[in-house]
């Protein structure tokens, strides 16, 4: 949907209306023309697809050619990384046209909020990230060929000419590549603290500063190689760093940018389209079948029922009259409706929900990763060595500074954290990677640390471990004829339930019954003449039947008695596998609903699961992941609607599906990007997994530091030393990492 | 000696021209879509001449 630019302008001058109260009535007739191109602009500017399905050349060369053919469509480029396509189009060309078009060649599409994509498409700190790394990795290999020759024996005036050249390499590069550190460490020093930045960048002006001391005095020491050696590899451990950040943050903005948030405002009897940010109380807003409520309002007209689940997780709907209160983020499902706006934006129940969420987020420990952990004990007492060093050789030497500054840059030297830097981002890239193939999202990167540590794990019910979907359950029960007769019912009403029977209906191979005079009577249910009688299908006290405690739609022919059609939520595709895997790896599993206790103990008992709590309110849901930590347990959170949110928030990791609203999303720390549930079971192993790398690297940065430390401190260490040790342990690492694949 | 006046300026420029095609590589995108990129080349369609943009 794209908004057309005649109405949003008459909706421009409505709220124009809350300010001055006259609007003129001319403007509102024929904009200007200025305004005109502004809101051509905005339309014909460029349509993002999202491409969920494609994955090869012929994908790529289906899509564009198949785009292209599209009238008024200039430009269409496929990106298979991001699996998008860009479309430049004349400002006519609507998104839903070009889907179609994709549907009918075989491609699943979806419009992408081209706003809400802008960060991703200039990644201009990965490119200057790369670039650094580019120049780094040049000097580095020029310099170490200089060195070699300098290690193999070069003397006298040979080896200053080749250190002279490393110099004029070495120092521009770390200039422009190290600057990164610089700027951290200045921030740091400046905040007085002490990261891992600031050894990091005392270490490489001290080798420059060091090697270009002995250079002017014809020393036989240099250690440009090493200073441009440790840009380049903490380099690559920010640049892996970075790029796993960034790749998932595209990945939740996409997310975000699926769904593009739009009202249906009512002005003077005109239907305008414009973005649920403009809403304003007072104004009236039509809801179609099937779509989302915007903004808190009242009913003024219509009748239908409402989903209220991911509000507050119960399944069954609820009857909506004229007069009655809705809340945003409720689905209108049977009739159109007309609602006034009593809250919107900031004011919502759904902006409240999020505040709270907000609230839980701050009042939530900051989680000291293990990064932060090693850094905080490397760098005093690295700083703390190489001082002892200086004061122990200038006192030993009795005042010969500069062997002592030199032994002192050595051990900041082969002391400082490639390893270390490239410890953690390594295993972390590497194990997105496999989640994301398993398609998990990891948003923080410290989800996947504290995922290792869950021991309790608690599931919401609705949208999570079921679908969401009602299935109806006793169809074999109903004689042809009334299957039949149902079928053609269920035809004229776009009602979740009545598309469940339809669907599962086909599946059967039933044929609908022809029907006369069929029409939906909004709120209540599909109503026709079968055969002189009259029929219905639809609500228990409409048909004249008791109301059941599931879920069930009625079905009246004629005066005969009504039969009831019950219906179950169907689980979500690896529900059982991802709970037993979990109970499997030790780990107590709950489950917490707001729905009714018959639905939430029948599912608890499908699955296994013995803890189970129903009927709980959003503060109820907080409140037990509060209680399970409490206890001493590290809980992780899977939910999907807005009553979750806030349990999400408080848990000790999150995860939520793609399909979850983005209040839910937002405040969870890994997003499920398929439908399937069992990858929760193998996040938490693969977890563990990681951590284990993670701390064997440590282990192995720690070893190379036992035995070139000393060496370093009694003065026996050599530029090549440095280098050996430098490049040795960040193969091992990044090699190690990669077993983890 | 005398072949490290010509042979360290040599190796100095060669190693300068690789940062340049690299620097130009960044500035030009190349590495938006790699995935694509790979793929790309399999098809028939953009032989003859480069894709009008």
């Amino acid at each position: 949907m794209t908004v057309s630019p005649a109405p949003s302008r008459s909706v421009d001058e409505f709220e124009d209306e809350h300010v001055s109260a006259s609007a003129c009535p001319a403007c509102i007739a024929a904009p200007s023309a200025e305004q005109m191109a502004k809101s051509g602009d905005i339309k014909g500017a460029r349509i993002m697809l999202s491409l969920p399905t494609a994955h090869c050349a012929v994908c790529i060369t289906d899509v564009e050619r198949e785009l292209m053919k599209q009238p008024g469509v200039k430009s269409a480029r496929v990106n298979l990384t991001l699996k998008r396509a860009s479309v430049d189009a004349e400002g006519d060309v609507e998104a839903a046209g070009l889907i179609s078009a994709l549907d009918r060649i075989g491609y699943e599409a979806h419009e992408l909020d081209p706003g809400m994509l802008s960060a991703t498409e200039a990644d201009k700190r990965g490119r200057d990230l790369l670039m650094r790394i580019g120049v780094a990795g040049f000097a580095m290999m020029n310099i170490m060929m200089l060195s070699v020759a300098v290690w193999s024996g070069a003397e006298d005036t040979t080896r200053d000419l080749f250190h002279w050249i490393s110099a004029a390499i070495a120092i521009p590069t770390t200039i422009f590549a190290a600057q990164p550190f610089f700027a951290n460490a200045w921030a740091a020093l400046r905040g007085g603290r002490l990261g891992m930045d600031v050894p990091i960048s005392l270490a490489i002006l001290l080798a420059l500063g060091i090697s270009l001391f002995e250079t002017i005095h014809s020393g036989s020491h240099a250690y440009f190689e090493a200073a441009t050696m440790l840009t380049f590899f903490l380099l690559v451990g920010r640049y892996l760093d970075y790029r796993t950040r960034a790749v998932a943050r595209s990945a939740a903005e996409e997310l975000a940018a699926l769904e593009v948030p739009r009202a249906t405002v009512l002005r003077d009897g005109v239907e305008a389209v414009v973005p649920v940010g403009e809403l304003v109380p007072g104004d009236l807003i039509r809801v179609r079948p099937g779509g989302r409520i915007p903004a808190d309002g009242e009913v003024i007209e219509g009748h239908s029922e409402s989903d209220r689940s991911v509000l507050t997780g119960e399944s069954l709907p609820v009857q909506v009259a004229p007069g009655m209160v809705l809340s945003a983020g409720e689905v209108n499902l049977t009739g159109p409706l007309t609602i006034r706006v009593t809250a919107a934006g900031k004011d919502s129940s759904l902006h409240r929900m999020a505040d709270l969420v907000a609230m839980a987020e701050s009042a939530k420990t900051k989680y000291t990763s293990l990064a932060e952990r090693a850094a905080r004990l490397y760098a005093p007492i690295v700083h703390l060595l190489s001082f002892s060093a200086f004061c122990a050789w200038a006192w030993v030497t009795g005042g010969d500074f500069r062997l002592a500054v030199n032994i002192s840059a050595a051990v900041l030297i082969i002391t400082c954290p490639c390893a270390l830097g490239l410890a953690v981002p390594a295993v972390v890239t590497a194990a997105s990677g496999k989640l994301f193939r398993k398609g998990l999202l990891i948003k923080d990167g410290t989800a996947l640390e504290r995922l290792a540590e869950v021991d309790t794990v608690v599931f919401d019910k609705t949208g999570t471990l079921t679908m969401g979907a009602p299935r109806p359950q006793n169809l074999s029960e109903l004689s042809s004829e009334a299957l039949s007769v149902a079928m053609a019912l269920a035809e004229g009403s776009a009602h979740p339930l009545a598309r469940a029977l339809h669907d599962v209906a086909v599946g059967q191979g039933a044929t609908p019954a022809m029907l006369e005079d069929l029409r939906e009577v909004p709120g209540y249910g599909v109503e026709g003449r079968w055969q002189g009688q009259t029929v219905r299908l639809g609500r228990a006290n409409w048909i004249g039947a008791e109301d059941g405690a599931t879920t069930a739609t009625h079905l009246g022919i004629g005066d005969a008695a009504p039969i009831a059609i019950t219906f179950a939520d169907s689980l979500r595709p690896g529900a059982e596998d991802a709970v037993a895997g979990l109970k499997a790896q030790g780990k107590q599993v709950w489950l917490v609903s707001g729905d009714v206790e018959g639905a939430v103990s029948e599912l608890a008992a499908r699955l296994g699961i013995e803890n189970y709590r129903s009927g709980a309110l959003p503060l109820e849901k907080a409140q037990l992941v509060n209680d399970l930590t409490h206890e001493g347990h590290r809980v992780l959170m899977v939910g999907d609607g807005l009553n979750d949110t806030a349990a999400l928030a408080a848990a000790h990791v999150s995860v939520s599906p793609a399909s979850a609203l983005d209040a839910a999303r937002t405040a969870s720390d890994i997003v499920l990007l398929g439908k399937e549930l069992a990858p929760v079971a193998d996040a938490a192993s693969i977890a563990v997994r990681a951590r284990r790398r993670i701390k064997e690297n440590f282990g192995i940065s720690i070893v190379y530091n036992i035995i070139a430390v000393p060496l370093a401190l009694v003065g026996l260490a050599t530029p090549l030393m440095a280098a050996l040790a430098m490049s040795a342990s960040s193969i091992t690492v990044s090699l190690n990492s990669l077993r983890l694949r | 000696m005398d072949a490290l006046l010509y042979s360290i300026p040599i190796s100095l420029l060669l190693g300068g021209i690789g940062l340049a095609a690299f620097w130009w590589s960044i500035k030009n995108r190349q590495y938006d879509d790699p995935k694509g990129d790979a793929e790309r080349i399999l098809s028939d369609e953009f032989d003859d001449r480069p894709k009008q943009d």
